[in-house]
């Protein structure tokens, strides 16, 4: 990442972080589902975009996050900033188990792509049927507005700390992208073979990477149950997450630390867009959203962060 | 393709109704109009009822406008702000928020019961008058949310009422039911309904067999009809959403599975027009323990003909949201304000009587309404009839059902 | 518990809803093995397919299994065109670009059926839904039986356009090195595209096989999109007689699994088998090791 990206990245951060002190509740309330999903985002990057393996799954990592988090508070009465920490560590160590059992099968590409995906569904099937996460009931947070308890009652506060999640990752990322783990995830995103070749212990990188991702991904787990106080498996470990993280990626620049962040707000800005031109017949704001999709992509493959760059570049030449 | 065609008619009419709607409150002389939110799933999963439920809620505004609005507030009108839960509790309380910017007095709606939780919660913050139309698990009411108020039955409510009936049923009929077969979806409501089920059906003299879990979409009930033919019980009692439940009917009609009864308990299919129109063979002499409209009301007479122009059915989300919104206008009626603590009083103390349910007296008791009461319902011949309770039915019960 | 008739017969079911699963995940297969994409609009179209035939069957009130053939065209041509112009194009050659377009493609595709249609479920009406062939003890449905043979016909067809035609050969090729069939001269563009039409027209073979004994809305597809994936991975990425079997392997597994375990930790167990599968086997149950 070099400086004609930066800046821009600089100013939408203080715009984000200057917006949650004025706005409504609703915009703010867009924002912490932006960068809820950004951070989630964030996470798949770290694997997919830095280090090379596409998840499907990533529903795993969000809903081990959001549940270990919910569960702690709810029946074992554990405090909830502990129970998110918790929670952090817990997708940490769910990505290691996935990563350890399909790495040492040497899976990759779109066999690593799928067996993710079973995973997540395995894991939304079984928490929808035992009683520990409340089956298909759902797990609902107590409503009880204390900071102690990571429940504010400005919505302001919860943004700040959301964003303060995403600066936090965002600072990650790029010290990784600057660091030898870095250059190692690179070498075997590029080339597994050839990093071997060159002494990179491959399986090892690529669980580092997982792990990394699973704990960013279960951060955003975490918050949205902090957030929204309800959880079931469909949000925990439904697709539309795996999805999201995904789509944000790709939409912002894949591999740039970034790319996640202009990708979440993008989506989410064009998905309330679409709502306004929608009308009276529903799904027409959807179809739009899905069309404007294929089309940004049609035109600006390298994702904004990439196509920022190479108008930047375009423009200083 | 009868229905896109209506539907988009129907579309027009809404859109021209709201255009009507908000005209007023550009005039000075007319008081402010009060503005009602209303949320429902009208796109996802829950589509169908969500639609349903909207239809309610128009209807019910409709008419309330079109009797001289809020008299209390000097015939305001009543505005809807339409809010799409998309089926997903998350968008519910991103709408809730909406809402709120947009200063609705109350929210009424949610249907599913998970959508209800979670946007009753998000409207308590704003201590939001929030009516639950449908959801039924106890939760929705059990947290002490002083916002949240559920006119219809619950869970608990609804399995107890359908076991009791069972037995006075099973009991006038001489007892030919021994032995029952659960066939049940594995979401909130049919799970934890096979499990209540399970420890209440024996103590009435009934023997469960099995109990038969299916997910939700299921693209197969072969092997359900297969076991329970095996288990060949007197009785079968699904509760599964309608497309699952139609499957199912389907199949044992196929397979000439003929139990003595089919009772279903809070079943999307079971009371639903729509299936007894297009499958009367498989509806036949299905039983249901359901929400429904008051079968012998006038009122709800005169919407089921109003549904039924629209080309829509008049399933128990219509008769259920057109209460409800006629609950939420008599509380700010009462309240003879939008300030929303008022209101939330004047639904405590609400004894509503203008809805078209087959209820008792409304009597709110930490949110949940004592009056309300599922009924028994029977598909005979082409229509639905209430068999169960006495007061409120308008046919007998054909039970066991003739082999 | 069960008497050896009913597990029979459960056996017996599981293969007649394995075929169409089957044919369903064929057309995902194919896709897979030679443009080496996953199409995330596979269950969109399977919908769109379905819609089509409710409309032709309930609306103009032709026979359901007449509506198959022009459909397959119609699917083929749509899939051809929708490769060609759209996601060829859009997707600039690189997997996560087509990954985006075909999920922005289903976004759209599920959503207009939604506008179009609502959510309401259809069935198609009429009793031939109900009829049963009866053998021995067991009750077959012959909308079902039909599914089975036509499902495993066209199965045996598309093997037999791969394996014998001037076509087939040069799917083939793309398929196994795409930069050398270049060279040979093969319009790889032309040939994605085929292939794509191809899959598609799988698919509309599948819609007109289900809905006499099922139902559409706007999101049906999603219900077996999953399933199909499992046959592709089961069958081996690319083959044709690994979707057929993998789905009738698949149809029986979850029929029994079903019958003994309950239909939803039956679900589970499909996942299960599929992570062993991907853990254990690759390249598939009946594919070559890779």
């Amino acid at each position: 990442m070099n400086k004609p990206t930066l800046a821009p990245v600089a100013v939408l951060l203080v715009v984000l972080a200057v917006v949650p002190a004025f706005a409504a509740n609703t915009t703010i309330n867009f924002l912490v589902s932006a960068l809820i999903v950004t951070l989630a985002a964030q996470g798949w990057n770290l694997l997919g975009g830095f280090c090379g393996p596409f998840s499907f799954g990533h529903a795993a990592f969000f809903g081990t996050g959001a549940y270990v988090t919910a569960v702690l508070q709810s029946r074992y009465g554990v405090n909830a900033w502990a129970g998110f920490a918790a929670g952090i560590a817990a997708g940490a160590v769910v990505g290691g188990a996935i990563g350890w059992l399909s790495f040492r099968a040497g899976l990759r590409g779109s066999y690593f792509a799928l067996i993710t995906l079973a995973f997540a569904e395995v894991f939304r099937i079984v928490a929808n049927a035992v009683p520990l996460t409340g089956g298909a009931t759902g797990l609902l947070l107590k409503l009880d507005v204390r900071p102690a308890n990571f429940q504010f009652a400005s919505r302001a506060a919860f943004a700040w700390i959301a964003l303060g999640c995403v600066v936090a990752v965002l600072a990650l990322s790029i010290a990784i992208a600057r660091s030898r783990l870095g250059a190692q995830f690179a070498a075997v995103r590029e080339n597994e073979d050839a990093a071997r070749a060159l002494g990179i212990d491959v399986l090892a990188t690529k669980l580092r990477a997982i792990c990394l991702s699973g704990a960013v991904t279960a951060a955003a787990g975490g918050l949205y149950a902090q957030y929204f106080l309800y959880l079931d498996a469909n949000i925990a470990y439904g697709s539309w997450i795996s999805v999201e993280a995904l789509l944000a990626v790709i939409v912002g620049g894949i591999g740039t630390p970034a790319g996640p962040l202009f990708g979440a707000l993008a989506l989410h800005a064009l998905g309330e867009a679409t709502k306004l031109f929608a009308g009276a017949i529903t799904g027409i704001d959807l179809v739009l959203f899905g069309l404007i999709l294929v089309g940004a992509i049609a035109f600006a493959p390298a994702g904004i962060a990439g196509s920022l760059h190479s108008l930047s570049a375009r423009w200083r030449r | 393709m009868r229905f896109p065609s209506i539907s988009r008619r129907a579309a027009l009419r809404g859109a021209a109704a709201t255009s009507l709607l908000a005209a007023p409150s550009i005039l000075r002389a007319q008081p402010a109009s009060v503005k009602l939110g209303i949320l429902q799933p009208v796109t996802g999963a829950l589509a169908q009822d969500g639609e349903l439920g909207r239809l309610g809620a128009q209807l019910a505004i409709e008419a309330i406008n079109a009797a001289g609005g809020i008299k209390s507030l000097g015939g305001a009108k009543i505005e809807m702000v339409f809010a799409d839960a998309r089926s997903n509790p998350e968008a519910a309380t991103q709408e809730v928020e909406r809402l709120q910017a947009e200063g609705v007095a109350a929210i009424v709606g949610g249907f599913a019961s998970p959508i209800c939780l979670a946007a009753s919660q998000a409207a308590a913050r704003y201590n939001l008058p929030y009516i639950v139309d449908v959801g039924v698990a106890d939760s929705i009411v059990d947290r002490g949310l002083a916002n949240t108020f559920r006119f219809a039955p619950g869970f608990g409510m609804f399995t107890s009422v359908a076991i009791s009936n069972l037995a006075k049923l099973n009991e006038a009929a001489g007892k030919p039911i021994k032995t029952v077969v659960l066939v049940h979806e594995d979401g909130l409501f049919g799970a934890g309904l096979a499990k209540l089920m399970n420890t209440e059906l024996p103590k009435i003299g009934l023997q469960v067999l099995e109990t038969i879990s299916h997910p939700t979409p299921a693209r197969d009930m072969a092997n359900v009809a297969l076991r329970i033919r095996a288990l060949n019980p007197d009785l079968v009692i699904p509760s599964s959403y309608y497309n699952e439940f139609v499957l199912l009917a389907r199949t044992m009609q196929q397979q000439r599975i003929r139990p003595k009864g089919i009772y279903a308990v809070l079943n999307g299919a079971a009371s639903n027009y729509r299936f007894v129109k297009e499958f009367p063979e498989a509806a036949a002499n299905v039983m249901d323990c359901n929400h429904w409209y008051h079968p012998t009301n006038p009122l709800a007479l005169a919407v089921k003909k109003q549904v039924e122009a629209a080309g829509k059915v008049m399933a128990y989300n219509v008769p259920l949201n057109y209460s409800c919104v006629g609950l939420a206008a008599d509380a700010i009626e009462h309240a003879a304000s939008v300030d929303r603590a008022k209101i939330i009083t004047a639904l405590g103390a609400s004894t509503f009587a203008g809805h078209i349910m087959p209820y008792n007296a409304t009597k709110f008791v930490g949110g949940q309404n004592q009056g309300a009461a599922p009924v028994n319902l029977q598909v005979q011949g082409s229509d639905i009839k209430v068999i169960f309770p006495a007061g409120f039915a308008d046919a007998k019960p054909v039970f066991p059902v003739p082999a | 518990m069960y008497t050896p008739s009913i597990i029979a017969e459960a056996v017996v079911n599981g293969l007649l809803t394995g075929a169409v699963y089957a044919l369903v995940a064929l057309g995902l297969t194919l896709v897979y093995g030679v443009l080496h994409i996953i199409n995330f609009a596979h269950g969109a179209l399977l919908t769109c397919a379905m819609f089509a035939v409710w409309a032709l069957s309930d609306g103009l009130g032709l026979n359901v299994y007449l509506t198959i053939p022009p459909l397959a065209v119609l699917f083929l041509c749509l899939g051809y065109g929708l490769q060609r112009w759209v996601i060829g194009p859009a997707s600039h050659g690189d997997d996560g670009n087509t990954l985006l377009v075909t999920l922005g493609l289903s976004i759209a595709i599920e959503n207009g059926l939604l506008a179009a249609f609502h959510a309401d479920t259809r069935t198609l009406s009429g009793d031939a839904a109900f009829d049963v062939v009866e053998l021995g003890p067991m009750l077959l449905s012959r909308p079902r039986l039909i599914g089975f043979g036509v499902a495993v016909l066209v199965a045996v067809l598309l093997w037999a356009l791969l394996a014998g035609t001037d076509a087939g050969k040069a799917i083939r090729a793309v398929a196994k090195e795409k930069m050398g069939a270049s060279l040979a001269g093969i319009d790889v563009r032309h040939i994605y595209a085929l292939t794509f039409g191809l899959g598609c027209a799988c698919l509309a073979v599948a819609a007109g096989l289900l809905m006499p004994t099922f139902y559409v809305n706007p999101r049906v597809g999603n219900a077996f999109v999953l399933v199909a994936f499992t046959i592709v991975v089961l069958g081996g990425m690319g083959s044709v007689p690994g979707a057929l079997l993998g789905g009738l392997l698949i149809g029986v597994v979850e029929s029994l699994g079903g019958l003994f375990l309950g239909e939803s930790l039956g679900q589970a167990g499909i996942f299960v088998l599929f992570i062993l599968v991907l853990l254990l086997r690759p390249a598939g149950l009946f594919g070559a090791r890779a």
